[in-house]
């Protein structure tokens, strides 16, 4: 089951639904590995959905993509990495008019990034949905060297970049499309507890 | 004149700053709309303001009291005069019928310092603005401040016929790659559908007009896609008139009949109770009142209270409700 | 009154002093003898004589110093100090407000004049004498925000308004109580707050947010704030808090008076006329415990306020550590006698310290 209940927070977190089809002139789906199977219930619940759709999936691993290619949608996209998949993100959110429906799937790392681009190309965040599948990993920004750290799985963790022993907190942003993380051991060095996995 | 009640520390304002007021020019720009313009009577100049803004005009019409929120009109920048525009309504309560028919160069009053309930969301790529009629004054200022910022926008405007097409000219002439006007006289109307489509990402739709074409035009904008976020509506309501009801204001303990042609709040201020406002037409949210006990039937008309806050009875907004019944006991 | 501007630090050796006026009309937070969250907002349409409450902006003898703690912060750091690109006509607004308040209010230190578009700034205590075109950004050195907010005390969040809500879409912010621009700005009322403990549930905020979207204009509000800090450090930013938290345990019995400081945040609430934004200045004010409790009231009443803190207010400001020896300090001048109400110090009628 690739379905989690993530528990109640604080109001800068993220809340994430269930994609529902809404009208438009087209479907810009982007999904990371089991965010595939929002995007299949998507199609099953409406006919003809994917005459005008775009899907761009980043499979880690998975192994969706013949399913996805299967409902036939205008087109398709596998890329092997978000940063990958990214310019063709930005070309097609360049062009797009009003009236264009988002849909974002899988993973926080990449449903927060892929919005940050299309609020970026000058859509309101209310307008984009998203539905959490998969990995419960986040996307962290050290507050001390800004480094992001993806798919951190344990709490504290060690910033990749600046090596200071962090702690993750649920305060999002929704521009660098990372939670915050803050140096656990600054008031007294050294004394870090040992890491847990998140939500355990 | 707002005396602080008791007990609160928070400042308890009974509307925006006022500015006391000459008419300067009395301007008719066709037959049913005429343009107001004042100076301040300490020479000082005017606050500068956001395009949309409305300000709230107070006329002393005999014994009565009016305050009507009319569209800002003239450039946000220009800090000599304010300009307004006042389509006459014959049918109304007689704010705009006594600026019309009694209001003279030379008078005096007071208007409120701006305030903006339809601002423009400047983070659009692009302004869409679509007006009906007298809808058309809120886009005046703000057309002239993002000329001002260099702004991108478009304005689609609506009018009966070449007659009442207030600002028609000005527009046409300063701006005549960016309006496009439509006489219903001429059986010209906006293809919307098409109007709607292909606009590029990033845009934002403004519509102010009658009731019937900002349902028309938000319902084509949902059909076509567009986030409600995306899109903002200006309906300003005027009271209605209505059948008398009487009224008991719990904290003043007093008891009081509104008129027909008054308003609940403009009742409640008769009798020299402050009440708190900002737009006097259902949308700010700054009258709402408690009901302490009610029997009868309430007529909500205000764009602020929710549905199921509507339903239970338990608040109004008294710049534009009513009440039909026989028991109506307010926390004011 | 001529103002003697201090040669002091903030950092390193905190030469940071607060000299007798300053203390005489530092603001103290504490209208009663303890403390819950409250929305407790006035008018801020001035205050008694020499207060910090009588100018739209105060201008103190810390003035000179905490600019130049600015400039080496943003040095540091240019991302304290951001703006979305929709908000440079609010950062012209802000700009107008406070050039044409400071030199109203402080003709001797702050002169503008203008001519149409063409604007003249004589800003004396730093030095600046500059020529620009109003609403023209390639006339001045830094963004409208940024020039304008490296001359005025206090950190400064603009924000926008828009589907009735608030949006921290730029700011200016380099003495804040640990809360990070680069992270929150972008986020709306609620998010930006999400951190704070209980004020949610009390429903604190959504109060506040429907008073200050219905602020307007020439009617600005203002309220008070307060955390700790130790030693006299204006930066308690995130982005630093692996450097400066450390400092927390430098507080021992004996130097506690002089390092421990009651940090008080004047926030005030300005409509900006162009933009229809909200400018939401957020004041420092220092003051060490050594110098509070020479106000006999304000002695006995901080010693109750800290005694009774519920804990989670403790942890999130800060101190929870801390407060053991703070109380141990503080409860040698409160001798339990009742304080009058409100936060001025009445020095002529308060009873002497019994012990």
């Amino acid at each position: 089951m690739s379905k989690f209940q993530f528990p109640e927070s604080i109001r800068s977190r993220p809340v994430y639904g269930t994609l529902q089809a809404h009208p438009g002139k087209s479907h810009l789906m982007i999904a990371d590995s089991e965010g595939a199977e929002a995007i299949l219930d998507l199609a099953q619940r409406k006919n003809g959905l994917m005459v005008n759709s775009h899907i761009i999936f980043i499979p880690k691993g998975t192994d969706f993509g013949k399913s996805l290619q299967a409902l036939n949608p205008a087109q398709y996209y596998e890329g092997p990495s978000y940063p990958a998949a990214l310019t063709r993100i930005q070309r097609v959110l360049a062009d797009a008019a009003m009236g264009l429906q988002i849909y974002l799937s899988g993973t926080e790392g990449l449903m927060g990034q892929a919005q940050n681009e299309a609020m970026k190309a000058g859509y309101d965040h209310t307008a984009i949905q998203t539905e959490h599948r998969g990995s419960v990993a986040r996307r962290m920004q050290c507050v001390h060297c800004k480094g992001i750290t993806e798919d951190v799985i344990m709490d504290p963790f060690q910033c990749i970049h600046c090596g200071l022993n962090l702690f993750v907190r649920d305060h999002y942003s929704r521009r660098l499309a990372a939670y915050q993380a803050v140096c656990i051991d600054a008031e007294d060095p050294g004394n870090v507890p040992p890491s847990v996995e998140l939500y355990s | 004149m707002n005396v602080p009640p008791p007990n609160s520390t928070a400042p308890k304002s009974t509307g925006a700053k006022k500015i006391a007021v000459t008419v300067s020019a009395i301007v008719r720009l066709n037959s049913l709309v005429t343009r107001f313009e004042f100076k301040r009577c300490d020479g000082e100049l005017f606050p500068t303001f956001s395009g949309g803004a409305h300000t709230v005009v107070e006329m002393q019409d005999g014994d009565i009291k009016r305050r009507n929120p009319y569209s800002l009109v003239s450039d946000p920048a220009e800090r000599e005069m304010f300009a307004i525009s006042v389509r006459r309504d014959d049918e109304g309560r007689g704010g705009s019928l006594y600026l019309h028919e009694k209001a003279q160069v030379g008078d005096q009053m007071r208007i409120s310092f701006p305030v903006n309930l339809f601002s423009l969301d400047l983070r659009a790529r692009k302004h869409l603005f679509i007006a009906g009629g007298i809808g058309i004054t809120p886009f005046i200022a703000q057309i002239k401040q993002l000329d001002r910022t260099h702004g991108n926008w478009e304005l689609h405007y609506a009018c009966r016929n070449v007659e009442l097409g207030s600002y028609v000219d000005e527009l046409t002439t300063k701006y005549a790659h960016c309006v496009k006007v439509y006489y219903d006289e001429n059986g010209q109307a906006i293809d919307l559908k098409r109007l709607l489509d292909g606009q590029p990402i990033g845009t934002h739709l403004y519509v102010c007009g009658p009731k019937g074409m900002i349902n028309w035009v938000c319902k084509a904008a949902t059909d076509a896609g567009w986030p409600d976020a995306h899109v903002h509506n200006e309906e300003f309501l005027a009271p209605k008139p209505g059948r008398p009801f009487a009224v008991r204001l719990a904290k003043s303990g007093l008891n009081l009949e509104v008129g027909e042609h008054e308003s609940l709040l403009e009742a409640i201020e008769r009798l020299g109770v402050e009440a708190p406002y900002l737009c006097r037409g259902g949308a700010c949210g700054q009258c709402e009142t408690n009901v302490v006990e009610s029997e009868g039937t309430f007529v909500h008309r205000d764009h602020w209270l929710e549905d199921d806050e509507k339903a239970c009875g338990t608040k109004i907004m008294p710049c534009v409700s009513r009440f039909e019944g026989k028991t109506l006991v307010l926390d004011r | 009154m001529t103002i003697q501007f201090n040669d002091e630090t903030f950092r390193d050796d905190y030469s940071f002093k607060n000299s007798q006026r300053a203390i005489d009309r530092f603001p103290f937070p504490f209208h009663e003898d303890s403390y819950m969250y409250s929305v407790n907002m006035e008018q801020h349409q001035g205050g008694p004589s020499d207060s910090i409450y009588e100018k739209r902006f105060d201008v103190d003898e810390h003035y000179v110093a905490e600019m130049r703690d600015r400039a080496m912060v943003l040095a540091d750091d240019p991302l304290r100090c951001q703006s979305l690109p929709h908000m440079t006509l609010a950062g012209w607004d802000l700009l107008e407000l406070i050039m044409v308040s400071k030199s109203e209010d402080y003709p001797a230190l702050f002169e503008l004049h203008r001519d149409g578009d063409n604007w003249h700034w004589i800003n004396k205590p730093l030095g600046i004498d500059d020529h620009f075109v109003f609403m023209d950004e390639t006339t001045l050195p830094y963004g409208p925000m940024e020039y304008i907010t490296r001359q005025t005390q206090g950190d400064f969040c603009v924000l926008d308004q828009r589907d009735e809500n608030l949006w921290m879409d730029a700011g200016m912010i380099t003495t804040q109580a640990d809360w990070s621009l680069d992270f929150d700005i972008g986020m709306n009322f609620f998010e930006w707050h999400a951190p704070v403990p209980l004020a949610h549930e009390k429903g604190i905020f959504i109060r506040a947010l429907k008073f200050l979207l219905s602020i307007q204009q020439g009617a600005p509000a203002r309220r008070l704030n307060w955390t700790m800090t130790v030693n006299p450090l204006l930066d308690t930013s995130p982005e630093n808090y692996h450097k400066w938290g450390i400092q927390k345990t430098s507080v021992t019995p004996k130097n506690l008076g002089s390092k421990q400081h009651l940090r008080v945040e004047l926030q005030t609430f300005f409509r900006l006329p162009r933009s229809n934004a909200l400018v939401f200045p957020i004041r420092c004010y220092l003051i060490s415990f050594q110098d509070i409790v020479s106000k006999v009231k304000w002695g006995r009443r901080l010693h109750r306020v800290i005694r009774d803190l519920p804990e989670e207010l403790a942890t999130y400001k800060g101190f929870i550590d801390n407060r053991p020896m703070m109380l141990e300090f503080l409860s040698k001048y409160d001798d339990g006698l009742e304080t009058s109400f409100g936060v001025w110090p009445e020095e002529g009628t308060e009873p002497p310290l019994q012990k």
